[in-house]
């Protein structure tokens, strides 16, 4: 529901990020990483991206999505493994101290762009 | 004292706030490699990297001024202003409080939080479908409606919304999610950043537990499954059972904080 705000951060991060020196810059990709356990549906996103760079030099972007897995580390016996489901106990010990290590990132990783000039 | 502040508002302070951050941003070198026709710049930061900045600015604002603050979240109709109504009216003598309260529309939860006395602002997010969740930003600009130096406790209601409101960190030192017990005991493992994210629930409504086929046990497994380290009420906001323990234990956390 909150993805026009995060397609605006994401379009505002991008340009700030093309070197002033740069003219008729065109981004022709937009690289993200975004954890499973993060409440952004992709497709929303994407949607909300198209309009709101509409007019900028990511225009015609893509919004290339890594799905990074949700990884959790037991806190007492250190286990480590990927989940699939909410399930925050430790699968050996059963202890209830885990740590999330991946899966909530909501990070911009890179943009790629031509230099028309 | 109510006062409701506009988006219009808060855009303009959001605003100033990116302006000197891209400023910096630009400045700053970037990792950049190069291939014939396109190159790739490295970026990597958070997307929320403003919210988080400006978050830590207010948490630190609260350190020093002295302020615990509590960010209550929950779908919309679970009971969080009728339990905030029932707080007010037993600590307001004690601790000084103020709130904050987030909505698409109307004043009517601040209206009803404003008459015991403690300061309400309302927040509006838009008349037609705003923002679904409160950010850091907001809650920056509404607290020049305060004299933190008189607040010892900042109770911020937040839009009634399971999924949005997870995501945004406001500078709080509690998160209290409320799950009454007519939604469906599966709610934690349907929306498990939100029960993940928090400190305590509040199971409320019990007092309508005779009437309904539901299982309170069942609804704590499914909290502690996503959470074992959750503290969980019982509660009705109607009856107030469970008030004096819930209490009890938000008080010692908010002296437990400036000890």
């Amino acid at each position: 529901m909150h993805e026009m705000g995060i397609a605006m951060e994401i379009v505002e991060i991008a340009i700030a990020s093309i070197p002033q020196d740069m003219k008729n810059v065109k981004v022709e990709k937009v690289n993200l990483k975004v954890g499973k356990l993060t409440a952004i549906v992709p497709e929303s996103l994407r949607f909300c991206f198209d309009i709101v760079s509409k007019d900028t030099p990511l225009c015609d972007a893509t919004l290339h999505i890594e799905e990074i897995p949700l990884v959790i580390r037991c806190s007492d016996c250190q286990d480590e493994w990927t989940i699939d489901e909410p399930i925050f106990t430790c699968r050996a010990c059963y202890g209830g101290s885990v740590n999330i290590v991946s899966g909530r990132e909501l990070d911009i990783h890179s943009i790629e762009i031509v230099d028309e000039e | 004292m109510l006062i409701i502040m506009n988006k219009t508002q808060r855009h303009l302070h959001h605003k100033e706030f990116q302006e000197t951050f891209h400023y910096h941003e630009k400045n700053r070198a970037v990792g950049e490699s190069k291939t014939p026709d396109t190159r790739e710049i490295k970026i990597v930061r958070k997307v929320l990297d403003v919210n988080d900045t400006i978050a830590k600015e207010n948490r630190n604002l609260f350190a020093e001024k002295g302020v615990f603050v509590l960010n209550v979240m929950s779908s919309p109709g679970s009971g969080k202003t009728s339990i905030l109504e029932k707080l007010l009216s037993r600590i307001v003598k004690k601790v000084r409080s103020a709130v904050i309260v987030g909505d698409i529309c109307t004043s009517n939860d601040a209206d009803r939080l404003s008459r015991f006395g403690a300061p309400a602002v309302q927040i509006n997010t838009d008349a037609f479908g705003g923002d679904c969740h409160l950010a850091a930003h907001v809650i920056k600009s509404a607290l020049g409606n305060f004299n933190l130096d008189d607040v010892d406790l900042l109770i911020v209601e937040n839009l009634g919304n399971l999924v949005c409101p997870a995501e945004f960190d406001m500078g709080e030192d509690l998160r209290v999610v409320v799950l009454s017990v007519t939604e469906g005991e599966d709610k934690p493992i349907k929306y498990p950043l939100m029960f993940r994210v928090c400190d305590v629930a509040l199971l409320n409504k019990i007092d309508l537990l005779p009437h309904l086929d539901y299982s309170i046990k069942k609804a704590i497994e499914n909290i502690l499954q996503v959470n074992p380290s959750m503290a969980i009420f019982e509660i009705s906001a109607k009856t107030e059972d469970g008030f004096d323990s819930w209490i009890d234990w938000l008080e010692q956390r908010v002296k437990g904080k400036f000890k």
